[in-house]
């Protein structure tokens, strides 16, 4: 049981990481960094089911943090979308020295 | 200076010493009182020199002839022709620093001579152990161990005696001779500095001490000689001598290395018990005493170093008087004997030094020969006698070297400020005229005998005195030097040691031979220098001639003093046949304790020379020195004499006198302008510009930038590009864990 639910959250992981290093559109890349949020939240689960409690803990944890992300970050897109009518990430990279 | 008297007050509790408990005590004073006079005197000089108020009363009309002096000079500064290297300008203290210059010099002569009266009743010659006043540790670092000491001996009690005498002399004469120049508090400042290095180097109680008032006095030189320094010909003057002595003293220096690491101490006392163990005739202390001579060679103006000397006659003359001839050039002479213990151990090295003494003796003798300008042919006949001097001293004759060291400070001192009484009245009739003739050459004097007969005589004294005419003091001290050079080529030590294949007896003669004829070249450029100076027609110019006067009495007081000295000098240390005199070999008595057992060691128990040889080779001496003197009578005829401006170019061996052997020139190409060439092309378009601007400097700043660049171009801010190396990274870390 463990094994596979390690296995499926990997995957999750991997297709988060996929879609966050191929993808341009910054919502699309959002949704991945959740999705790798949720498939640590699935291993979590999974273990706590073996080891105990302690790791549901965490999944609250993190589901907490993920929330808030979510706002500041969908925040951030909208306002870069006003100000440059654009959320391609190629486009976005006045961040350098 | 308080500390100074409780250090030396608890050293004199602790030593047994006869002199402990006398005047003695005071011994640190003596140094004390000119560095006393430096700073006050250096105190004023930072006033500028213009009156504030109205004229100094003091400083006003003290003579008519200088009031109307005044006078004209304003007249002439009027005209614009007035190009004089240094404006009349008496300075507004030049009253207090006449006091304190010579003041502190006359205190520390009175002090010196009751340590003296102290001394000759304690014991006198008698006394075999140095008096050391030890006042604090200077230098402690593992081995090294140097005390500031002071040690009173019987050589340094004499020559503390001529410093402070002779300089008492010269500070007075300075008084006149400097009265109207603007940096008078200046020129006291230095010359009162000067006698405590100077002091300093004759009292030092180790190597190191006496390096600092070696130094020290160097230092003095160098900004007196560049004492007119708005003259770039006297600035350049101060640095070649201060350059040309530094290589001296970097022999000093190894010399010093070379003591320290085989004895372990450089204190006199601790050599001298250890010098022992340096072995006779061994190459080690050879070696030594050829660098301390390398160190006697810069400061003494020997061959090869001496070029320095002539040109430091930039100065003004008082300087050239006290410290480039009476004191601070015999500082080697005084080394070497202070050193005889070490010498007397290398005979090899006294070949050397007697034959580079003998060398430069004829050598800058022969210069002095054809040279115009009054205080150069001064200056070589300075070169030329302490030649004599090295000749005394590396033969092991230390008593005659130290002997001519004194007699020679009185003589040249006096022929040094006879020649500024010249200078100062040349310099004044043509001050009056404005004129631009030269106020030192030979050329524009002649007959001056009739302005200043007191000048006249003492100069002659002085003549006969350095020409070796009986009964003046430099016939006791030349002939002695010269008698001694004979009889040790007979026999001595140094006579069985070999140098070049060729015995020390046969380098001994070739000195003897070179001396008698430098003693013979003296007397002729000795006279030469009086006929064209004092006698036949005078060549100054129809209207400077009523202007030429005596120096007025400060000025020729201390040359009476110095011509009395002149005369009676050799008596301090007659020789044997002139025992009705007086006491015979004073000085060799009172000196025995310091070099005695270094004469006897050189001597290595010869006899006597017979009554007969010695009474040869005095009226020998004599017959050279009056044949010299007669030759140039009768050679020379100063009515013949061009004046200056007249003067065609020498022809001949003359001429090459005249440009003295082209030496600066050699010296110029073979040295001075491969150092400016290798300094320009190679040190500064090279090294500097090249490699520390260039590759250093600018690399480094170049590197730092390049590395910054590739650091920077990682910030695309291309987010894509920051994932891809955040999960390269993660995969490179999470591998390396997992194959571990």
């Amino acid at each position: 049981m463990l094994a596979e639910a390690l296995f499926f959250s990997a995957v999750l992981f991997a297709i988060g990481v996929v879609g966050v290093l191929t993808r341009r559109n910054a919502i699309i890349v959002f949704m991945c960094v959740e999705l790798m949020l949720n498939a640590v939240n699935l291993t979590f689960v999974a273990f706590a089911q073996a080891y105990g409690v302690a790791g549901q803990v965490f999944v609250f944890f993190v589901m907490t943090v993920a929330a808030a992300e979510a706002a500041v970050g969908l925040a951030i897109i909208i306002a870069l979308f006003r100000h440059r009518q654009t959320i391609d990430l190629e486009h976005i990279n006045i961040l350098k020295g | 200076m308080l500390l100074l008297a409780q250090a030396a007050a608890a050293a004199d509790s602790l030593a047994t010493h006869p002199l402990q408990g006398t005047v003695a005590r005071w011994l640190w004073a003596v140094p004390m009182l000119p560095l006393l006079g430096f700073v006050l005197n250096g105190a004023l000089s930072l006033f500028s020199a213009y009156h504030v108020g109205p004229a100094d009363p003091s400083a006003a009309g003290h003579d008519h002839a200088d009031h109307v002096a005044h006078v004209d000079h304003a007249d002439h500064a009027a005209a614009g022709h007035d190009d004089d290297h240094h404006p009349v300008v008496r300075h507004r203290f030049a009253a207090l620093s006449s006091i304190i210059g010579p003041g502190v010099l006359l205190l520390a002569f009175a002090l010196v001579a009751a340590i003296w009266a102290a001394m000759r009743s304690a014991g006198g010659g008698a006394i075999e152990a140095p008096y050391v006043q030890r006042y604090f540790s200077w230098i402690a670092a593992g081995d090294l161990h140097i005390d500031a000491a002071f040690q009173l001996d019987q050589l340094s009690m004499l020559m503390m005696l001529v410093i402070t005498g002779v300089g008492t002399l010269i500070h007075v004469f300075s008084v006149g001779y400097m009265r109207d120049d603007p940096g008078y508090p200046r020129y006291f400042a230095y010359l009162n500095l000067f006698v405590f290095f100077m002091l300093l180097l004759v009292l030092g109680a180790s190597y190191p001490l006496l390096f600092i008032g070696w130094e020290g006095v160097g230092v003095c030189s160098y900004l007196l000689i560049g004492f007119w320094f708005s003259d770039k010909a006297n600035a350049d003057a101060g640095k070649k001598a201060f350059i040309a002595n530094r290589v001296g003293d970097a022999g000093f220096l190894i010399a010093m290395f070379l003591l320290f690491s085989n004895l372990h101490t450089l204190s006199f006392t601790g050599v001298h018990a250890a010098a022992g163990g340096l072995g006779f005739d061994s190459a080690l202390v050879t070696t030594i005493c050829l660098f301390l001579f390398v160190g006697c060679a810069g400061k003494s103006a020997q061959i090869p170093l001496y070029v320095w000397l002539p040109d430091a006659m930039a100065g003004p003359t008082p300087v050239s008087a006290l410290i480039h001839a009476a004191t601070m050039v015999t500082a080697g002479v005084y080394l070497v004997a202070r050193s005889s213990f070490l010498f007397s151990m290398a005979p090899v090295a006294q070949i050397v030094v007697v034959m580079i003494g003998a060398l430069t003796a004829i050598f800058a003798a022969s210069i002095g020969l054809k040279q115009w300008d009054i205080k150069k042919v001064l200056a070589y006949s300075t070169i030329s006698q302490l030649g004599y001097m090295f000749v005394g001293v590396g033969s092991g004759a230390y008593v005659a070297g130290v002997f001519h060291l004194v007699t020679h400070a009185f003589f040249k001192a006096l022929l040094f400020l006879g020649s500024g009484s010249v200078i100062f009245a040349m310099h004044a009739a043509y001050h009056h005229t404005g004129s631009h003739e030269d106020a030192q050459d030979m050329r524009n004097m002649g007959g001056l005998r009739r302005m200043l007969p007191v000048t006249w005589i003492l100069m002659w004294i002085a003549t006969l005195a350095i020409s070796g005419v009986p009964p003046f003091a430099g016939f006791f001290s030349k002939d002695e030097i010269l008698g001694s050079v004979f009889a040790r080529a007979q026999h001595s030590t140094i006579a069985d040691a070999s140098l070049l294949g060729i015995s020390g007896s046969a380098w001994l003669y070739a000195a003897y031979v070179l001396g008698v004829a430098a003693a013979f070249m003296t007397a002729v450029y000795m006279t030469r220098l009086m006929l064209y100076t004092f006698h036949g027609p005078n060549r100054t110019g129809e209207r400077e001639r009523e202007h030429l006067h005596e120096a007025p009495w400060i000025m020729t007081g201390p040359l009476v003093v110095l011509g009395l000295l002149s005369v009676v000098g050799g008596w301090l240390n007659l020789p044997s046949f002139a025992s009705m005199l007086g006491s015979v070999g004073g000085l060799e008595r009172w000196l025995d304790p310091v070099v005695g057992a270094a004469t006897a060691q050189t001597v290595a128990g010869a006899a006597e020379t017979s009554p007969g040889l010695e009474y040869g080779l005095v009226g020998f001496a004599v017959l050279i020195a009056l044949a010299g003197i007669l030759f140039a009578v009768a050679r020379l005829k100063p009515e013949r004499l061009p004046t200056k401006a007249q003067a065609g170019p020498e022809r001949g061996f003359a001429r090459v006198l005249e440009h003295k052997y082209y030496v600066d020139e050699i010296y110029d190409d073979a040295v001075v302008q491969p150092i400016v060439k290798t300094s320009r092309g190679l040190l500064w378009r090279g090294v500097d510009v090249g490699l520390i601007d260039g590759a250093m400097v600018r690399g480094s700043a170049w590197l730092t930038r390049f590395v910054g660049w590739i650091g920077s171009e990682f910030q695309s801010g291309q987010l894509g590009t920051y994932a891809w190396v955040l999960v390269a990274g993660v995969l490179v870390v999470l591998g390396a864990f997992t194959i571990r």
